[in-house]
């Protein structure tokens, strides 16, 4: 595997896993518990929709076939798609929703934070401007975790229940495959056990303070997406988002 | 227009002659052109006419996040997805500042919903009606903004200051939207292919006839313009804004190369102005009283929405509460 090869995957990763959760961000619209939270929910995802096109932009250019980042957000299949496992399960309820949002913006703040320092100038630049949103994402994502685990009788026990259940897919994201390793070799990544041991710093901290039990460390975790295995979900989001483009390959919009 | 047939309850204009000292300082006030505030005695019938407007106003802007919503996860590039992202959250934006004007005036945000759910209190016909394909994201920033900036211009005039002060910033904003809207059509249009230009012409074919009922019914047949207008929370009349509407909506259909389904428009050199057919009232009348295709649904996805957040906004009141007693 060559580095420009590990890159492009990576930065697949990265910018799959933002359109694909900001895509699941969409569906909430015009459904949010609040007026106000309509708005978050929306800054969240315009923010994410964001660092995605820039992420997939400098992998299109890498792979250097003249395809655009519509082209690989709109054009390819499951199979293809390099997004966490996390950023694919349904809504569910807002809990649901807003544990699979604190569990991967923990994890998206440190490794954008450690990101800032890349050997690649380009993703040390992206990794940057998004740290100042995603460190807002994190701030609000905790805050409803403590609300909700917090609350009231019914609202512990929602907020339990999400973190159990979207549990098996917070692994994947804290565990280095080879692409992993040989960027973190060569300067551009950092070492997944830091950013792991952050990771699970500021969610047992969390956890605690919202009174809600933190699931075993070391429970079983799902994997694959970053290798473009998905869960049954994702398939059925794609078709969605991907509707359009496809019905009309020649439309220009 | 977003706020349709909003009723004064006042049977019959008064004269300055007829009035209280209270009102005849009050009217004096407005015909001055100075804004009355929050804290400003004011008629009661005054008071609770604002109160529907706002709130009719403002339930109108999150009603309306519901036909884009239908294309946002569907929309087909990232341009255009943060795009329509973008405008959705501007309305439910303008839908607090709104609430929040409203309530200054003694109204309470979650009582006002519940007049919305219960059907009490009435949003915009125009969010009844379906969006059926991309175009339509198009046809609604440029016709039904377009629709809602000619009366909220007027609006920045109005004479109750909160109101006003929403009304120029929601201005702003909404010129935006509608420059987007008619270049999402331009773009179908100058570049796209046939299959994506019919897919234009019939967006607005169905669009224009409710965007045009989107300022209410004649003005002869409007009870209520008379008192609102004396009191200037309204500035101008429908028939007035409409026609102002489609003067400047049919030049930049004509750059468009697109028509609209009224055979009787015409510019009408004497009168200065576009002449057009008759609007078929029964339809409006149709929609408002529940039949158009989307009231129940419209309806029944912003009660869904509020009853089953209702855990959440009790699970953050409740933190809240714990919070301020743990500091006290």
């Amino acid at each position: 595997m060559t580095t420009q090869h590990a890159l492009t995957e990576y930065l697949l990763r990265l910018g799959d896993s933002d359109i694909i959760l900001a895509q699941r961000l969409c569906e909430w619209i015009g459904n949010a518990p609040a007026l106000e939270e309509e708005m978050a929910l929306g800054n969240v995802a315009l923010d994410l929709i964001g660092q995605a096109r820039s992420w997939l932009e400098y992998a299109a250019e890498l792979q250097g076939e003249g395809r655009s980042a519509d082209d690989l957000s709109f054009g390819r299949n499951e199979r293809e798609y390099r997004n966490l496992l996390i950023t694919e399960q349904a809504n569910g309820n807002y809990a649901d929703t807003l544990a699979r949002q604190y569990l991967f913006d923990a994890w998206h703040y440190y490794l954008l934070q450690a990101l800032c320092d890349s050997k690649d100038a380009r993703i040390a630049a992206i990794a940057a401007k998004a740290l100042k949103e995603v460190t807002y994402h994190l701030r609000r994502s905790s805050a409803w975790v403590k609300r909700l685990g917090d609350g009231t009788d019914e609202s512990h026990q929602k907020m339990q229940q999400a973190i159990d259940d979207i549990w098996t897919y917070s692994g994947e994201m804290l565990l280095a495959d080879d692409i992993d390793n040989l960027l973190f070799e060569a300067g551009i990544a950092p070492d997944s056990a830091a950013i792991k041991a952050q990771w699970q710093a500021h969610v047992s901290a969390t956890l605690e303070e919202a009174r809600l039990d933190c699931p075993p460390m070391d429970s079983y975790m799902q994997q694959g997406g970053k290798q473009g295995l998905h869960t049954e979900q994702l398939g059925f989001l794609l078709a969605e988002m991907q509707f359009l483009p496809r019905a009309y390959p020649d439309a220009v919009w | 227009m977003y706020a349709q047939l909003v009723d004064t309850g006042v049977k019959r204009v008064k004269t300055l002659n007829e009035m209280s000292p209270e009102e005849r300082h009050f009217q004096e006030k407005i015909d001055a052109d100075i804004k009355i505030e929050a804290k400003n005695w004011m008629p009661e019938a005054y008071r609770r006419t604002l109160i529907r407007q706002m709130s009719q106003h403002a339930h109108s802007e999150i009603v309306g996040m519901l036909p884009e919503k239908n294309w946002l996860t569907r929309a087909p590039n990232l341009k255009r997805k943060l795009q329509l992202l973008a405008k959705i959250q501007d309305e439910a934006g303008h839908g607090l500042y709104l609430y929040s004007a409203m309530e200054t005036l003694g109204a309470n945000r979650d009582e006002e919903l519940e007049k919305l759910h219960s059907g009490e209190v009435k949003y915009s016909s125009i969010f009844n009606y379906p969006s059926r394909s991309w175009a339509d994201m198009g046809t609604i920033g440029w016709l039904v903004d377009g629709a809602a900036i000619v009366n909220q211009v007027v609006l920045q005039r109005t004479s109750y200051g909160p109101y006003s002060r929403a009304m120029i910033r929601i201005c702003k904003e909404e010129s935006f939207h509608q420059r987007q809207g008619y270049q999402i059509l331009l773009e179908m249009m100058r570049n796209g292919t046939d299959e994506q230009k019919a897919m234009v012409q019939d967006s607005i074919n169905r669009f224009w006839w409710p965007a045009l009922m989107m300022f209410g019914p004649h003005d002869t047949d409007s009870p209520n313009s008379a008192q609102s207008m004396q009191w200037k929370v309204k500035r101008m009349s429908n028939d007035d804004l409409r026609q102002r509407f489609i003067d400047q909506t049919i030049p930049q259909l004509e750059l468009l190369g697109c028509t609209v389904p009224d055979p009787d428009l015409k510019w009408n050199e004497a009168r200065g102005h576009y002449d057009f057919g008759a609007i078929d009232w029964s339809e409006f009348y149709s929609v408002l009283k529940g039949n158009g295709p989307c009231n129940k649904d419209r309806l029944k996805t912003r009660r869904n929405a509020y009853e089953n957040g209702a855990w959440v906004r009790e699970a953050a009141k409740a933190y809240a509460d714990k919070q301020k007693q743990a500091a006290a």
